[in-house]
């Protein structure tokens, strides 16, 4: 179907029921409630610094327009200004005392006006404040940040999705003594909160001397039990004849893992990996504490950096949002076809 | 290619037995079938000799060479499912190609093979299709030619026309046959359905309740069963089995008021009961001297032959098998007489009762 078609879809052709403008009015604010916030933050991640903090606020990245006038050598904002004589001309405005403001006509700069401040209104114009993206990639290490957020997500997801695997594999496929025990206890991990093992696993890196290296934020997250979890019930699922096939075919244990069961278990292999990537991309609290040294940060600490304890640089931060936003919006764009059919295989909401 | 012993096979799961020790000889080359009704232990069975069981008890050997503790991947043997078990993510190609690349095989070697059994089995234009995209038939060949290029030394086959349509079914039987015939291999085949059976096989394997009741050839199986189970399993339309005492040596009869039947009694006393056995073809019509009066209950026109279904006071119903057309319809008269060459008798126990014993 194609979108146009999608978006003119009623219940019977042509003909508007009820139903069809309650469906679509309960859509549309479904979209708004989900896709409104993403909308306004990536509007106002171009605004600057003073339109961001100015009431009432926009939703477009409006600003202020300025002009260049003879004589003057900084550009001088414009206004919408009323004479006193009722006339509505545009002046910029050369300086300000109290209440009122002292004016010229940027044609005309020999011409000056006393306008008082209630009289004005700025002259405003789209513009999409682009340093917010620029200064804050050169001036900080924000690419540095970017790679090592790459860097953790990608590398910890592989290891998440080969080792969660083989645990999974060997607790579906295999029969062995004390199978249903390992698989309660890692269950029973799912129980328990990072806060609670924060401090021993901190104590342990700090022991393997991994302070300040992405490994230590990539390691202990490494086997999680929702992942086990997840693959091994869809494992469970796999036809047991296939396995018995491939032990008749002479293929060893690794084979069947490798070549029949990973490839066969790509749609939960893709929700687990999905999921991982959500995790460590916004992982916060374990990184905060390991990551001391600002060569070492992730995309989320290096963040956290704009929010300094007298004021917060909201355009910078706003604009690195959207840019941490983007991988995992594009994860979602690739692999959406398997969220879908995976979840609703895997039972995972 | 090789032949197979079973000594004392048992199995249980837990406390539950399933397999009670079965003895069981094949020879290199035979086309063995494994047949009885389900829950029987056949499957189990097979897939003891595959080695995807273990056995509790006994000793599996091939080829003289004791395998009990081998495991399945280094036996040897070639397996179809009875879900044909196609690897869904590979191709037709890759599926066949599978079991060779990991007996490390020279590429050039795989494809021969591969290609030499996609011929063999009509499936060269679909090599490159997954197994989704191929019909049930098609599957089934893919199964069988995934056996077939391992050159195994035995084939185990585990009901695999059971997902087939009636007619496919017919058709790949056939086929089957022709290709032991073709490639001279030992298979191993498990059915329930006996006409599987007699049509395929070198020696049927009767089973029942993880024991064997009878091991011989299809024909063997029909003519002299050892027991009633063997004698009502093999054949279709079944046996009539009919409740008789025994008047005499020689003689027996279906109640108080009837004729006695001549049939061997062997050592049977006199006033012990005992079954009568008598194929539905070897009962004739007779106009004089009959056995049995029976009431059509019903008549089944197969064109060929006529199946009359019919009772007798205190008998279980009695089936009739003519060649031809009869023209007789419901409830008419139908006095027959059993032939007496064709009769089997069994003891209370349900053994066979032969000629000198």
């Amino acid at each position: 179907m194609k979108p146009i078609q999608l978006l003119r879809a009623r219940r019977r052709s042509g003909r508007w029921h009820w139903t069809d403008i309650a469906a679509y009015a309960y859509l549309g604010l479904g979209v708004v409630l989900m896709f409104g916030p993403v909308v306004w933050l990536v509007l106002s991640s171009f605004k600057t610094q003073a339109s961001l903090l100015e009431f009432p606020p926009s939703l477009l990245p409006l600003s202020q327009q300025e002009v260049r006038v003879q004589g003057f050598p900084q550009p001088l904002p414009l206004f919408a200004a009323t004479l006193d004589n009722g006339e509505r001309r545009e002046l910029a405005q050369v300086r300000r005392i109290g209440l009122i403001a002292q004016m010229i006509d940027p044609a005309d700069p020999k011409q000056q006006y006393r306008v008082p401040t209630a009289k004005l209104a700025p002259v405003r114009h789209l513009s999409f404040v682009t340093a917010n993206y620029t200064e804050p990639l050169q001036k900080f290490a924000f690419t540095r940040y970017l790679w090592n957020s790459v860097f953790v997500t990608t590398i910890a997801t592989l290891i998440t999705l080969l080792i969660n695997s083989m645990a999974a594999y060997a607790l579906s496929i295999y029969e062995f003594r004390g199978k249903t025990v390992a698989m309660l206890m890692v269950i029973g991990t799912l129980m328990i909160p990072i806060t609670i093992i924060l401090v021993p696993v901190y104590l342990v890196v700090t022991k393997l001397g991994l302070v300040n290296s992405l490994w230590a934020v990539i390691l202990p997250g490494a086997a999680t039990p929702t992942g086990v979890f997840l693959l091994r019930q869809y494992m469970l699922t796999l036809p047991r004849d296939l396995i018995e096939a491939a032990r008749m075919d002479k293929a060893s244990e690794w084979q069947i893992y490798w070549r029949i069961v990973m490839p066969l278990a790509a749609p939960a292999l893709a929700v687990l990996a999905i999921f991982s990537i959500m995790w460590r991309w916004n992982e916060f609290l374990w990184p905060l504490a390991v990551l001391t040294k600002s060569e070492s940060f992730t995309l989320q600490i290096g963040l956290n950096a704009f929010q300094g304890e007298l004021q917060t640089q909201w355009n910078y931060l706003l604009a690195m949002t959207v840019v941490s936003l983007i991988p995992v919006a594009l994860v979602f764009v690739f692999l959406q076809r398997f969220i879908a059919t995976g979840i609703a295989n895997t039972g995972m909401k | 290619m090789a032949g197979l012993t079973l000594k004392g096979v048992r199995k249980a799961y837990g406390t539950i037995a399933v397999i009670h020790g079965v003895d069981l000889a094949i020879a290199d080359g035979e086309f063995i079938v494994f047949v009885g009704p389900s829950g029987c232990g056949k499957s189990t069975l097979l897939r003891i000799i595959a080695g995807l069981e273990e056995v509790t008890d006994g000793e599996i050997a091939i080829d003289g060479l004791d395998v009990t503790r081998v495991p399945a991947s280094d036996r040897g043997l070639a397996m179809v499912f009875q879900s044909y078990a196609l690897y869904p993510h590979m191709s037709v190609y890759k599926n066949m190609a599978f079991a060779l690349e990991n007996m490390g095989l020279a590429r050039s070697e795989i494809d021969a093979r591969v290609r030499r059994a996609a011929a063999m089995l009509r499936l060269t234009e679909y090599v490159e299709r997954k197994p989704k995209a191929l019909s049930g038939g098609q599957r089934q060949r893919v199964a069988i030619g995934r056996a077939i290029v391992r050159d195994p030394k035995i084939f185990l086959l585990d009901e695999p026309l059971s997902n087939l349509d009636a007619e496919l079914r017919v058709a790949t039987r056939k086929e089957l046959a022709a290709l032991h015939a073709e490639i001279g291999g030992t298979m191993i085949y498990v059915t329930h359905d006996q006409v599987e059976a007699m049509t395929m096989a070198d020696r049927i394997v009767v089973l029942r309740g993880g024991r064997i009741e009878q091991v011989g050839t299809p024909l063997d199986l029909y003519n002299r069963p050892d027991n009633l189970f063997v004698a009502g399993f093999i054949g279709s339309p079944r046996m009539n089995l009919l409740p008789v005492q025994v008047v005499s040596p020689g003689l027996v009869r279906l109640s108080e008021a009837s004729e006695p039947i001549k049939v061997t009694t062997g050592s049977l006393a006199a006033g012990a009961s005992a079954t009568l056995g008598v194929r539905p073809e070897h009962i004739a019509l007779a106009a004089e001297g009959a056995d049995l009066a029976l009431t059509i209950d019903l008549v089944e026109q197969l064109g060929g032959d006529t199946y009359f279904y019919g009772s007798a006071p205190g008998l279980p119903q009695i089936t009739v098998r003519q060649n031809g057309q009869a023209l007789r319809g419901r409830g008419e008269a139908l006095p027959v007489r059993f032939e007496p060459a064709h009769l089997h008798l069994f003891d209370a126990e349900g053994a066979a009762v032969r000629p000198g014993r």
